[in-house]
């Protein structure tokens, strides 16, 4: 078999080895839960307040959102994070050490995150559902929208958040930026309120990012059609979805692979051992 | 050609400053060389050039026949490095961790060598075995360097690095790491590159040993070979008619049978001291950092 199908297949189960363990792992399952409370907290709080201009409730209208920003917050900070703190511990220079380790180190990535992305997606919109009336979940249209926005959502984020991850240089210094993009894009992309509500350019610039169009594309798959009449120009926008998202994909594959094997060039036992060091200093 | 390691001429330079100037040594295969030095002689330097994970400034190296610098995934297949572990992989389990770097290896068995080493069977030979199922969190300090050497030889390297292998281990874990080094070089005839500070264990280990200070090999031979390039560093002790007498000869042999021809039965407790290997590095250290490098070119030839 050919050296690099065998790196893709281990590093298959690499990501499925790491998925298990996420869930079997006790911190990392009550910060699971907690990401999905809080959300399920602040819709329940907001479900007798109207979506404005509609009588539909904006609880139900935001958990909807909410699902988009489920790939920002694993797709991106998860991932990118993790690089951080995997090449700050050395699993990085074992896999530059053994031969295609990177290949199926990222690919293991790829799929341990993409994971935890449909899994939130998935326990939420399945609590969501239990709990919510008026998502469209009936519909098979809801269902086919509901696919091709998490590959593309997949797609555009996963990459990105390796490349952010590949451009810091420790986990403390990324820790607060990490929160800046998450808290900064949530807050322009229309996740908890409609965007129509935010000045112009605000909304100009929250359109620039994916997470505007993973919301809008999750309110068209899980919402009445009706409601498309609160979005900026009155649509669900289907196609201009597809192009930017499919834009971010395109830029981050590209860069990705760049990006991830300058950082990797650097790597070698002097260079873990020296960011051992500090942090045993910090600590 | 057996030549598994063959580095000519070879600089390497950080700004201003030159870490390495001509540095040259070669290695047959099967053999286990020590790199010693002081901190800062680019020891390690030296080996991540060798291991491909930095880009020298001039010189020729060849590893398993390979520029590293241009060394392919069939190259890294054929290479083992023991690195240190921290806290990687806490989550896995021993055996899982084993098991899935062991499969990148696969594509890479030859007729020779079967890639990669049977898990339990690598388990068993690092002392394991017992912990298979244990996450790498939970395992204490000596099991995990331990677990450091099953990762560097589980693609069944023709050539291992390991840098201060091992730094923290106890004695009876630093006694079973020997012999499962000179297992390695002796019945799977890899070619072992160590850097040490510990002088015990490069005498134990290392068929020859190579001496960098000052950004060049000052030393390269067998532990024997440069007590015997630096004269009068051995000791005889003996009593004569009651009294003590120390002398350091420059030829213990020749002096000896002189002292018996002289003084035949009435020589008693006689003690002959070769030069213990930290006498001749320290030595041969301090020359070198007094720029006296002379006398020694029979050592490294």
């Amino acid at each position: 078999m050919k050296p690099t199908l065998v790196a893709v297949r281990a590093g298959l189960s690499r990501g499925w080895i790491e998925l298990k363990q996420t869930l079997t792992t006790q911190s990392d399952l009550i910060g699971l839960a907690f990401r999905i409370g809080v959300v399920l907290a602040v819709v329940i709080w907001t479900r007798h307040t109207h979506l404005p201009g509609t009588d539909f409730s904006l609880g139900t209208a935001t958990l909807v959102s909410v699902l988009g920003l489920n790939f920002v917050a694993y797709g991106v900070v998860t991932m990118g994070d993790l690089i951080v703190v995997e090449r700050e511990d050395g699993t990085l220079l074992r896999a530059k050490a053994t031969p295609n380790g990177m290949l199926g180190y990222l690919i293991g990535k790829v799929v341990s995150t993409s994971g935890q992305v449909v899994l939130a997606v998935a326990v939420t919109l399945f609590i969501g559902a239990y709990l919510f009336t008026g998502l469209t979940i009936g519909r098979a249209g809801s269902w086919l929208t509901l696919i091709w926005v998490l590959v593309l959502g997949l797609l555009a984020t996963l990459p990105a958040g390796a490349v952010l991850g590949s451009l810091f240089p420790s986990q403390r210094a990324a820790g607060p930026w990490w929160l800046l993009l998450l808290g900064g894009l949530t807050a322009i992309s229309g996740i908890f309120y409609p965007i129509t509500h935010l000045p112009v350019f605000l909304q100009w610039i929250g359109q620039a990012f994916p997470l505007y169009w993973l919301g809008l594309g999750m309110r068209s798959a899980l919402l009445p059609n009706a409601l498309a009449a609160v979005e900026i120009g009155h649509s669900w926008r289907h196609l201009a979805t597809f192009g930017v998202l499919a834009a971010w994909s395109v830029a981050g594959l590209v860069l990705a692979p760049v990006v991830l094997r300058r950082m990797a060039r650097r790597e070698s036992g002097s260079t873990v051992a020296a960011r051992r060091e500090k942090a045993m200093r910090a600590t | 050609m057996d030549g598994v390691l063959a580095v000519r001429e070879l600089r390497m330079r950080y700004g201003k400053t030159d870490v390495l100037n001509g540095v040259s040594f070669a290695a047959r295969r099967g053999e286990v060389l020590a790199l010693l030095g002081p901190n800062g002689a680019g020891k390690t330097t030296t080996i991540e050039i060798l291991e491909g994970f930095r880009i020298r400034s001039a010189g020729e190296v060849s590893v398993l026949g390979v520029d590293p610098a241009h060394g392919g995934e069939a190259w890294r297949a054929r290479t083992g490095i023991v690195l240190q572990s921290w806290r990687d992989h806490g989550k896995w389990q021993v055996r899982e961790l084993l098991a899935q770097l062991g499969r990148y290896y696969a594509p890479y068995s030859t007729a020779d060598v079967a890639r990669p080493w049977d898990v339990d069977d690598l388990l068993e030979a690092v002392g394991l075995t017992p912990h298979a199922r244990k996450r790498v969190s939970n395992l204490s300090g000596g099991q995990r360097r331990r677990l450091d050497v099953a990762i560097g030889i589980v693609g069944r390297p023709e050539l291992l690095f390991l840098d201060e292998p091992t730094a923290g281990f106890d004695p009876e874990a630093r006694r079973d790491f020997h012999d499962l080094v000179r297992g390695l070089a002796d019945q799977e005839e890899t070619t072992i590159l160590l850097t040490t500070h510990d002088l015990d264990e490069a005498e134990r280990l290392a068929d020859r040993i190579l001496i960098l200070a000052g950004g060049t090999i000052i030393a390269d031979g067998s532990a024997e070979e440069l007590a015997r390039a630096l004269p009068g560093q051995s000791e005889v002790r003996w009593t004569l008619d009651g009294q003590r007498f120390v002398r350091s000869p420059d030829n213990p042999t020749a002096f000896v049978r002189e002292l018996f021809q002289q003084y035949g039965e009435s020589v008693e407790d006689l003690e002959v001291r070769r030069a213990s290997l930290e006498d001749t590095y320290l030595a041969l250290v301090r020359q070198a950092e007094q720029g006296a490098p002379q006398g020694l070119a029979a050592v490294t030839a």
